[in-house]
C-alpha cells in the first residue's frame, strides 16, 4: 500500500463538500482511502484511524486542508490526487442540474394552473378512475386514455361527469382533437367545419385523415372511449358529444364513428340524431344490414365504411379521392402480375394492424368477399383466434390488442413485434398477401414506415431467392403534415415494394380481390 | 343545465394537465399548447389494495378532514419553551426504578441493533446497575432492566435515544397547551452513547454532563424564565439550518441567548468547562429542536379521526409511525437503508439501518422538509441547491399547511411544509424526505455519515388502516 499526505495550508472548504469529494474521488481504479479534510479534532482521529501519523499533521488546525490517501500503487495514488484536485476545483462552478420543480400530483399542478380544463390520464388503469374522478371534482373535463378500468367505474365517472356538465372522453380514448389542439393519439388535420363524435381510436384517426385530404377540415373530434356505446353506460359521452357539437358554431356537419352501439342504446342515439339540428354522417362499422337500411329509409346518412363516411361528411370535396373501382383494380392488376409463373402462390390474406378498428374494418370487409377469415377481435366464436400468435387461413391480427400489449408499448410506438409477425407470415408458404396499415400522427412512431419498408425489402429479396412472391399492401393513416410527412412514409414503402392504396377499406378490398384472382392460377 | 355547464368548453381555450405518459406533454409542448405534466407515481407505490384503502376512507372524509384541521391547527399553535434541566427520574412520567427508554418504536433485547445495545449497556453501567460489559448485558438480556420507547414517556432521543433516570433533561414546555416533553443532552460528536459508544471515556462525560452541564444550564434557564425553542428555530432556519442535521446557527442562537444568565449562575471553573463544551458541539441544539417538535406534535394526540402522523422513529430494526386517531398504535416496518455520504474510511457496509427519534423535526416539517432552508447540507443527497428547493416543494403534496413562523427564504419565506397526513401519502406516493446521521453498525464506533432517508411506505397503509376499522367501528 502506498500513502501520501498533501498539506494546504489556509484552504477552506466546508465539511460536507469534502465528505463528497472524498467518496467520489474514492471510485478511482486502486484507490482504498481517500480522506480530504479540514483538520479538526474530529477529522485528526479520522486520519489516524486511516492509518496517518499524528504527527504528520500535529502543525495544522481547523482552517487548514489536507488530503490524505491510500493506494495500491504509486500512478493509483497520482491518480486520486489529480481527480481530488478536478473536484476541488469544480467547487462553485454552477452545475446546471438545478431542475425545475417536478409537478407530481393533479393538486400540485392545479395550484401552478388554476384555470386548467382538461386532463388526460394515462396511468396504469387500475389507478386512472382515481385521478379521473378528482380531475372532475375539481371542474376538469377528463381524457382518459388508459384502458383496464372497470366497466362499473366508467359508468360511476361519466354520470358524476354528466352531473358536472364535464366531458369523459375515455376510458381507452386514443384519441381527440379539441380546439385544433391534439389530445393522445392525433394527425395533423387542417381545421373546419367537420365535428366528429367516435367511440373508436383509429376510426377516428382515418375519418379526420380522408376528410382532410378531401380538402375540408375539423372543428373538435371527441372520442368516447370502446364502451361507451354499451347498455351500461348508454352512450353518456356520445350523447354529450352531440350536444356540444350542435352547439359549436364552428361545426356544420356531425359525423359519428363507432361500432354497432348495444340495442337499447342503438335506439336512444338514432332518436337523438333525428332530432338533431345539424346534418349527421352516422358509421356504425359493421351494423346490420336490415339497421342500416330501417336508419336509411328514415332519411339517415349511414356509412358502412370509414371512407364513406369521410365521403358523406364532405359532401362536395376540393380534392376528390381516386376512383375506389378502378384503384384498386389497378393495384390487384400490379400485383397479381409478380406472382411467378408455374408456380403455386399462396392462398390466404394475413393481416397485421397497429390500429383495432382500421383492423375491423379490413376484417368485415374481407368476411363479405371470402370465406372463413379469422381474427383476434372476432366476435363469433367460430372466426376467433385461439392463439393470436397463430394465423389459420385468411387471418387479421389487431396487435394493439391487450394481449400483445400487456408487457410493451403499443404498436404505433413499438415496431418491432409487428415486423416479427411480418416476418413469419411472409414467409409461410400458405400465405399470398400480407396487409398491414401504417398510422402517423404525434404520438406514432417517429418513422413508422422506415422500418417496415426496411423489412419488406429484405422479405422481397429472401422470398424472390426461394423463387415465391407475396404482396404486401397497405394504407397510410396520415397527412402530409404530420410529423412524418405522408409522402415521404408512402415513397419508402413503395420503393421497398409496398403497394399502397388510398383508404385502409380500398387496401382490404384490394387484398382480397388478389387473392379471388390467384385462385385461378394454377401450378 | 349541465348542458349548459358543458357548453362552457366551447369557449375556453384549452388548459391541460397531463398525468402520466410525456409523449403526450410533448405533443403540447409541440402544438404551444398551455399544459402542465404531472409526474405521476402509483399511489402507494402501486398497492392496490391501498388504493380501494383510500376509497373506503372517503366515507369518513368529512370527519377526517374536521380532525386533520384541528390537528393541524393545534401543532401550527404550539409555543415549546426549555423551562428546566432536571435528572429524568425527576420529571419523565413513569421514570421508576430500573428502566431505559430508546429511540424508536417498541424493541427487545433480542431484536435490538449493536449501536441500541452498545448503548443499553453503556446506560447499565452509567446508572451503576452492573459494573461489567458481560454484567451488563447479561441484565438486558434477562429482562432484569425495562426497556421502553421515549415516546412512551413524552421523551425523545437522537440514534439510540437512550434515556437513563439519572441523566438529566431538558424540560420543554407547549405554553399553549401546557403538555411537556423531555428530551437527554447532546455528547457531541466521535465515540458518543447514542451511537452505542460505552467506554470509560463516554461515561466520563455522562457523568460530567449530569454533575456540571446538566446543572449548570438548569439554573441559567431558570434564571432567563425560559428560552423560546420556536423563535430561535425560526431565526436558524433562515441562517442556512434545518434544525435536523444542521444545527450550527441555533446552536450558536441558544447560548447567546443563555449567556448572560450562565455568566451570573455558574461558578467561574464550571461555565468554562460548560462554554468549552457548548462551543465544541455544532449539534448541541438538536436535542432541543426535538423536544420543540414532540410537544407540537403531543399536542395533536388522539383526535378522533385524524389522519395526521404525530409520530416517525426507528429503532434500528424497525421504523415506527403514529397517527393522532389510532391512539398509542405504532405501525412499523423494516428499518430502511440510508443513501448516504460516508466519512473518509467507511462506506455502505459500515452502516447501521435508520435510527433514531430525531425525525420528529421531519414529522413536524422541518429537518428535511425544510431542507430548502439548508443549501449548505444539499450535498448529503448527492443535488445541487435546487434539488433543495425541490424537497421542500416536493413535500408540501403530503402536508396539511404550512408553519409560517418557519418562513423560508429561498421559498420566498413561504412556511415549512408541516402536517403530515397519512391519505396524502398514500395517495401520491411521495414519502417523507428525512436527513438523517448514519452510526456505524458495531457499537461504540460512532457515526460514519450522513443521507437521507424515505419513510417506509407500509406504516402509511397500515395506518390508515387501522384508522378506517375505528372509524368504521364507530359508524355502528
Amino acid at each position: 500500500m502506498q500513502r501520501r499526505l498533501i498539506k494546504r495550508p489556509n484552504t477552506y472548504y466546508d465539511s460536507v463538500t469534502l465528505m463528497r469529494i472524498s467518496s467520489e474521488a474514492k471510485r478511482v481504479p486502486g484507490v482504498s482511502q481517500v480522506a480530504v479534510v479540514m483538520v479538526t479534532e474530529m477529522n485528526r482521529a479520522i486520519l489516524a484511524d486511516t492509518g496517518f501519523d499524528p504527527a504528520e499533521y500535529a502543525d495544522m488546525g481547523p482552517n487548514d486542508l489536507v488530503i490524505g490517501l491510500v493506494a495500491e500503487t504509486e500512478e493509483a495514488l497520482g491518480a486520486a490526487l489529480i481527480r481530488v484536485d478536478e473536484l476541488l476545483n469544480a467547487v462553485g462552478q454552477e452545475s446546471g442540474q438545478a431542475q425545475e420543480e417536478r409537478v407530481q400530483t393533479l393538486e400540485g399542478a392545479l395550484a401552478r394552473m388554476p384555470e386548467a380544463n382538461l386532463a388526460i390520464v394515462s396511468t396504469p388503469g387500475a389507478f386512472a378512475a382515481r385521478e379521473a374522478l378528482k380531475a372532475l371534482k375539481n371542474g376538469l373535463h377528463v381524457m382518459i386514455f388508459s384502458d383496464n378500468v372497470a366497466l362499473e367505474k366508467e359508468v360511476a365517472l361519466k354520470q358524476e361527469a354528466q352531473r358536472r356538465g364535464l366531458l369523459v372522453m375515455g376510458p381507452d380514448c386514443g384519441t381527440a382533437i379539441i380546439h385544433g389542439v391534439p389530445l393522445g393519439f392525433v394527425n395533423v388535420v387542417r381545421r373546419g367545419t367537420a365535428g366528429l363524435v367516435a367511440a373508436s381510436g383509429t376510426g377516428l384517426q382515418e375519418v379526420a385523415v380522408l376528410v382532410h385530404q378531401l380538402g375540408a377540415g375539423i372543428s373538435q373530434a371527441i372520442g368516447t372511449g370502446g364502451r361507451d356505446l354499451s347498455d351500461e353506460v348508454g352512450g353518456i359521452t356520445m350523447l354529450q358529444g352531440i350536444d356540444l357539437l350542435e352547439h359549436d358554431p364552428g361545426t356544420e356537419r356531425i359525423t359519428l364513428v363507432s361500432k354497432p352501439p348495444a340495442p337499447a342504446t342503438m335506439q336512444r342515439l338514432l332518436e337523438r340524431v333525428r332530432r338533431m339540428t345539424k346534418p349527421c354522417v352516422v358509421c356504425f362499422l359493421g351494423a346490420d344490414e336490415e339497421v342500416v337500411a330501417q336508419a336509411r329509409s328514415a332519411g339517415l346518412k349511414m356509412a358502412t365504411t370509414l371512407e364513406e363516411a369521410a365521403l358523406l361528411t364532405v359532401e362536395s370535396p376540393a380534392t376528390p379521392l381516386p376512383d375506389a373501382t378502378a384503384e384498386v383494380a389497378a393495384a390487384v392488376a400490379t400485383e397479381a402480375a409478380r406472382y411467378p409463373q408455374g408456380k403455386r402462390p399462396g392462398a390466404f390474406v394475413r393481416g397485421l394492424f397497429s390500429g383495432g378498428t382500421l383492423c375491423h374494418e379490413a376484417y368485415l370487409t374481407l368476411q363479405a368477399m371470402l370465406p372463413d377469415v379469422s381474427s383476434n377481435l372476432a366476435q363469433n366464436a367460430r372466426y376467433k383466434l385461439e392463439n393470436p400468435n397463430e394465423s389459420r387461413g385468411h387471418t387479421l391480427v389487431d396487435m394493439g390488442d391487450d394481449y400483445f400489449t400487456q408487457s410493451r408499448p403499443h404498436p404505433m410506438i413499438d415496431a418491432s413485434y409487428r415486423l416479427e409477425r411480418i416476418r413469419k407470415e411472409a414467409m409461410d408458404p400458405e400465405t399470398a398477401v400480407v396487409l398491414f396499415d401504417v398510422v402517423l400522427g404525434y404520438g406514432s412512431n417517429s418513422d413508422p414506415g422506415g422500418a417496415i419498408a426496411e423489412e419488406v425489402a429484405r422479405l422481397r429479396a429472401e422470398l424472390a431467392a426461394a423463387g415465391r412472391y407475396v404482396a404486401f399492401i397497405a394504407s397510410v393513416t396520415g397527412t402530409e403534415e404530420d410529423p412524418q410527412p405522408r409522402s415521404e412514409q408512402v415513397a419508402r414503402l413503395r420503393e421497398a415494394g409496398v403497394t399502397i392504396l388510398s383508404t385502409n377499406y380500398r387496401a382490404a378490398r384490394a387484398a382480397g380481390l388478389l387473392v379471388e384472382t390467384l385462385k385461378g392460377v394454377g401450378a | 343545465m349541465s348542458s349548459t355547464l358543458l357548453y362552457r368548453l366551447l369557449d375556453q381555450e384549452l388548459k391541460i394537465i397531463n398525468i402520466g405518459v410525456p409523449s403526450f406533454s410533448e405533443t403540447l409542448t409541440a402544438v404551444n399548447a398551455p399544459h402542465i405534466h404531472v409526474h405521476w407515481a402509483p399511489p402507494a407505490g402501486g398497492n392496490v389494495e391501498a388504493v380501494e384503502l383510500l376509497d373506503r376512507l372517503e366515507v369518513h372524509a368529512e370527519t377526517i378532514q374536521r380532525a386533520n384541521a384541528e390537528a393541524l391547527a393545534r401543532i401550527l399553535a404550539a409555543r415549546p419553551v426549555a423551562v428546566d434541566v432536571q435528572p429524568a427520574r425527576d420529571v419523565v412520567p413513569g421514570m421508576d426504578g430500573r428502566i431505559l427508554l430508546h429511540a424508536g418504536p417498541p424493541v427487545t433485547w433480542e431484536r435490538m441493533c449493536g449501536p441500541v445495545r452498545g448503548a443499553v449497556i453503556g446506560a447499565i453501567l452509567f446508572e451503576g446497575w452492573a459494573t461489567t460489559h458481560a454484567e451488563a448485558e447479561a441484565l438486558a438480556a434477562s429482562g432484569g432492566v425495562r426497556l421502553e420507547p421515549n415516546h412512551h414517556h413524552s421523551a425523545v432521543g437522537p440514534m439510540a435515544g437512550l434515556t437513563s433516570p439519572s441523566m438529566p433533561v431538558f424540560v420543554v414546555e407547549n405554553q399553549e397547551a401546557g403538555n411537556r416533553a423531555y428530551v437527554n443532552m447532546n455528547e457531541g460528536l466521535g465515540k458518543v452513547l447514542r451511537f452505542g459508544a460505552n467506554s470509560a471515556e463516554v461515561l466520563e462525560r455522562l457523568a460530567w454532563m449530569r454533575d456540571v452541564l446538566g446543572p449548570a444550564l438548569g439554573a441559567a434557564i431558570r434564571a432567563a424564565g425560559g428560552v423560546d425553542l420556536k423563535s430561535i428555530t425560526a431565526r436558524a432556519l433562515q441562517m442556512g439550518d434545518e434544525c435536523h442535521n444542521r444545527n450550527t446557527a441555533a446552536t450558536s442562537l441558544f447560548v447567546r441567548t443563555l449567556f448572560p444568565y450562565l455568566v451570573k449562575t455558574a461558578a467561574p471553573e464550571q461555565l468554562a468547562e460548560v462554554a468549552d463544551f457548548l462551543g465544541r458541539n455544532d449539534h448541541f441544539y438538536l436535542n432541543l429542536s426535538m423536544a420543540a417538535c414532540k410537544v407540537a406534535m403531543d399536542a395533536a394526540r388522539g383526535i378522533e379521526g385524524s389522519s395526521v402522523v404525530v409520530a416517525m422513529a426507528r429503532n434500528g430494526t424497525e421504523f415506527g409511525v403514529q397517527l393522532s386517531g389510532t391512539g398509542d398504535q405504532w405501525f412499523t416496518a423494516p428499518s430502511p437503508v440510508i443513501d448516504a455520504l460516508f466519512f473518509p474510511g467507511y462506506g455502505p457496509e459500515d452502516a447501521a439501518r435508520d435510527l433514531g427519534d430525531s425525525c420528529i423535526t421531519e414529522t413536524a416539517g422541518i429537518g428535511g422538509f425544510a431542507m430548502a432552508a439548508a443549501p449548505a447540507i444539499v450535498q448529503f443527497v448527492g443535488g445541487s441547491v435546487g434539488d433543495a428547493l425541490n424537497f421542500t416543494k416536493e413535500m408540501r403534496n403530503i402536508t396539511l399547511g404550512e408553519e409560517r413562523t418557519y418562513g423560508i427564504p429561498a421559498l420566498d419565506f413561504a412556511g415549512a411544509p408541516t402536517g403530515i397526513d397519512a391519505r396524502l401519502v398514500v395517495d401520491t406516493g411521495i414519502l417523507p424526505v428525512i436527513n438523517t446521521g448514519v452510526a456505524h453498525k458495531e457499537p461504540g464506533v460512532g457515526q460514519v455519515g450522513a443521507g437521507i432517508v424515505r419513510a417506509p411506505m407500509d406504516c402509511f397503509v397500515e395506518g390508515l388502516r387501522a384508522l378506517e376499522e375505528r372509524l368504521s367501528q364507530s359508524d355502528r
